[in-house]
């Protein structure tokens, strides 16, 4: 029967293709294409790390040491576009490749070819939009927001949107593939109230990014034809509005922050499990605070501009909106923590991860509190404290879950066990330096540092050069991990069995370690008991 | 302002959980300072209160929820024997900790609507300042001043020389021998401040000549974007003379972090008085004052500055 379905892969009983190009550029096989997101991603990570690195040692202590203040900016903008669209979100498309037709049981995703488009299309708008550093005139330094009338000033503008364009069309078709598969593939007995919460919460974020992207695309059009062809959507003296930008802007740019949590919020929602050896507490709540997150996401975007003087009542509207959304954040956490209570835990690295992610993000979640009140903001917005909660949210929030989730599955993946011993030791140096990075950067913020900026008063220093110190060395610790990744993939002795971890359940675990080239030709029959949810009642 | 009993309980209760967080009212940013000035404008406590408040809400919910955490971890262990047990759902804690965090929600909304509503107010000031923000340097322009207009007041206001040498690339020059007195004022001070009166609603309007600032001044509570083709409005009523510094605080180009805000607060008879000096000067020689100069020695001694295009 499914021969019938899937006629035209007359390849189903083969291994991967022989030849490099026709294995990795021509490939339209999920798990591949997963491998070449997560590589990329990885790639771009460090990329993006370098650019961090160099912000760090320029703000290392008082005076400019390093850079002109414009390579400054640049390298500010290109750390953010970089690690958001090239490190964090291929990553997470990346993980959902590889894993939503191994939990789902299916043999692929819905449309391969696309998905293989959707992938060759990031390497060249990244070398596009890192091509614009070595331009006469210089990459983008207006932010990684792109506000105009500063973006406008910027000579590279036409290749930073023609990247983004690209970006999006690759993101808008992964994000296709991904509610094509979940909707239509599932094997038989796979409802989606049996779904694990991974493949619901990448589900809920395709909808965004469709929802979404348009509207960046749009925003970043009209800055390119009032650049090049003389509209005048945001220029004041043509009759124009800056800050409609914004707010275009902002209503891609708040869905586009939950875009990279709530694959997170799935990750751990998976991790904690199996670790717990206990079933998720209230899945049908979990379920229901992501999509509810979700919703909110579309009617809390001019939080962001609550000191570009909006009238009174869209100030407080925006304030009890925004408010509103630690309400589902808090019950994940709570049910994290009540899914660990009365469970028979062990911290393998994976789970160590989680529980930093749970930490971690949950004070991320405080300030983002703490911001949401207007008055409040008025002294936060713009300044390092916002740095320091943006990058607890997503560096030991987003970053640390994709971690997580890598050393989750890379026995799955590479059929060996990668080191415990080396994964503890990079977990160890990232939950340690990455909160003596970021800590510091609240109490800077709070003291009057605003952020974008390449020197400092002296007031300023001490926490610096800690904030400098931790950047240097949690940017050394992830060589570890690229050294436990390659250890596993190619050197590692011991053999992972079929079901990894102790107390692992789902589809994705019964079949062979490393997953076969093509798993699920057949759906599986699926048994309740296997799924990772199989008994909500809740 | 909308205060009551409610929100002095939760301040003394904040206030106590925050005894490390020393918090002295600061006209500039101090070394180790890890917490919000209180400000030295009338309204500036707003934002101060609201932070601790807030911050001691989310270290409360924060201890407790990492306690339940870390006692799970240590409880429920398999190497202590810790056998997993098999519920997946409690109706009943569910309801109470959705409906906690609700009732937490609304108390901060209450505070937080009260001061809003106190700062949106511009009404019955008493004064008139206009500030444009220029890439990269501030403009003050007097408009009017206890129901009189003032005729040409207005001035350029950027980073002094010696800030400016210092913070050149390969300068050779320390950041910490820029001084005014004993106070290090790199970065944060202008060759000729904002000058205003204590205990006056001051109202500032606020645009852009070029793209989008934001004037920020950390005693007065708030920062507000500086926008072409927009004036904002926002005031501020100093409740103590003083020199208060602050930054530009939106992005704005190459020089975004090199154009400070300085306000010099003075007692209403000392402002009579620079008011009468600066009315009495053509512009050129009011642009000429230095940060720390006294307007007599600017008129004894106007110094042609050529940057003043």
């Amino acid at each position: 029967m499914s021969h019938a379905a899937t006629h035209d892969q007359h390849d189903d009983h083969h291994g991967a293709p022989k030849g490099f190009f026709r294995r990795w550029c021509m490939s339209t096989n999920h798990k591949d294409i997963g491998t070449l997101y997560l590589i990329f991603s990885l790639t771009m990570l460090f990329v993006g790390g370098a650019f961090a690195m160099l912000i760090r040692a320029e703000l290392f202590k008082p005076g400019m040491q390093l850079m002109q203040p414009y390579f400054f900016n640049e390298m500010t903008s290109m750390h953010a576009l970089v690690m958001i669209f090239g490190a964090i979100m291929p990553a997470f498309v990346g993980l959902g490749n590889w894993m939503i037709p191994l939990m789902v049981g299916a043999p692929d995703m819905a449309l391969p070819r696309m998905n293989n488009l959707s992938f060759w299309i990031l390497p060249f708008a990244f070398i596009m939009m890192l091509s614009t550093l070595f331009l006469p005139g210089g990459g983008p330094a207006g932010g990684w927001t792109m506000y105009p009338p500063l973006s406008l000033q910027t000579e590279s503008l036409a290749y930073a949107v023609f990247a983004i364009h690209l970006m999006g069309i690759s993101s808008i078709m992964g994000a296709i593939n991904i509610i094509a598969t979940i909707l239509n593939m599932r094997a038989p007995g796979m409802d989606l109230m049996k779904m694990p919460v991974f493949v619901w919460s990448w589900l809920i974020t395709a909808f965004l990014l469709i929802a979404v992207m348009p509207a960046l695309a749009g925003a970043v059009t009209m800055l390119l034809t009032d650049k090049y062809f003389g509209t005048n959507f945001f220029n004041p003296a043509g009759g124009g509005d800056p800050v409609l930008y914004q707010h275009i802007f902002w209503f891609f740019g708040h869905p586009e922050v939950y875009i990279m949590i709530l694959p997170a919020f799935g990750i751990i929602s998976e991790i904690v499990p199996t670790f717990a050896r206990k079933p998720i507490f209230g899945y049908k709540a979990m379920v229901f605070a992501i999509a509810c997150i979700a919703f909110l996401s579309f009617i809390v975007w001019a939080h962001h501009m609550f000191a570009v003087g909006l009238p009174l009542g869209a100030e407080i509207f925006f304030m009890y909106a925004t408010m509103l959304i630690s309400v589902p954040t808090g019950v994940k956490v709570f049910n994290w923590v009540a899914t660990m209570w009365g469970g028979s835990m062990t911290f393998e690295t994976p789970m160590l991860f989680a529980v930093a992610f749970i930490i971690l993000f949950t004070i991320g979640g405080f300030s983002g509190l703490m911001m949401s009140l207007v008055p409040a903001d008025f002294q936060y917005h713009d300044t390092y404290f916002i740095v320091a909660h943006f990058h607890y949210v997503l560096v030991s929030g987003a970053l640390f879950a994709i971690i997580a989730a890598a050393y989750y599955w890379l026995p799955k993946w590479t059929g060996n066990m990668y080191s415990e011993f080396w994964g503890k030791v990079h977990f160890w140096n990232s939950v340690i330096w990455v909160n003596v990075l970021f800590f510091p950067q609240h109490f800077l913020g709070l003291a009057g540092m605003p952020r974008r900026i390449p020197d400092y008063n002296v007031a300023f220093a001490n926490f610096n050069m800690i904030s400098s110190i931790g950047g240097f060395l949690f940017g050394a610790t992830q060589l570890i991990f690229v050294g436990v990744v390659i250890h596993c993939a190619f050197f590692s002795k011991k053999k992972a069995t079929d079901r990894v971890w102790e107390g692992a359940k789902g589809l994705e675990w019964t079949v062979p370690s490393p997953a076969p080239h093509h798993t699920f030709d057949v759906p599986p029959v699926i048994n309740d008991d296997e799924l990772a949810h199989g008994h909500v009642n809740d | 302002m909308t205060s009551g009993g409610i929100r002095r309980s939760f301040t003394a209760a904040a206030a106590l959980a925050l005894a490390s967080f020393g918090s002295v009212a600061m006209a500039a940013p101090g070394p180790w300072q890890m917490n919000l000035t209180r400000g030295s404008s009338t309204w500036s406590t707003v934002p101060y209160h609201l932070n601790n408040v807030a911050l001691g809400v989310c270290t409360v919910i924060g201890v407790l929820v990492f306690a339940a955490m870390f006692i799970a971890i240590f409880r429920f262990r398999k190497s202590r024997g810790a056998v997993a047990e098999k519920w997946s759902h409690n109706t009943t804690v569910e309801v109470v900790w959705t409906t906690i965090p609700v009732l937490i929600l609304i108390t901060l909304a209450y505070l937080a609507t009260g001061g809003l509503a106190t700062w949106a107010d511009t009404t019955g000031s008493e004064m008139t300042v206009k500030v444009t923000g220029y890439q990269w340097k501030w403009r003050y322009d007097y408009v009017d001043y206890q129901g009189k207009a003032i005729d040409k007041v207005g001035f350029m206001s950027k980073l002094d020389l010696n800030s400016e040498k210092t913070r050149q690339l390969g300068s050779g020059m320390d950041p910490y021998a820029v001084k005014v007195g004993e106070e290090n004022t790199y970065l944060l001070d202008v060759d000729k401040p904002l000058v205003v009166p204590v205990d006056t609603k001051i109202r500032f309007v606020i645009t852009s000549g070029d793209v989008i600032h934001s004037w920020w001044v950390p005693a007065t509570g708030w920062k507000i974007d500086a926008i072409p083709g927009i004036i904002n409005a926002a005031w501020a009523n100093f409740t103590e003379p003083g020199v208060y510094r602050g930054q530009c605080a939106e992005l704005c180009g190459q020089d975004h972090g090199f154009m400070p805000i300085v306000v010099e607060v003075k007692s209403k008879e000392d402002f009579a008085s620079w008011l009468a000096g600066q009315e009495a000067q053509p512009e050129a020689a009011n642009a000429a004052a230095a940060a720390d100069a006294e307007p007599e020695q600017v008129a004894a001694a106007p110094v042609n500055d050529d940057s003043q295009g």
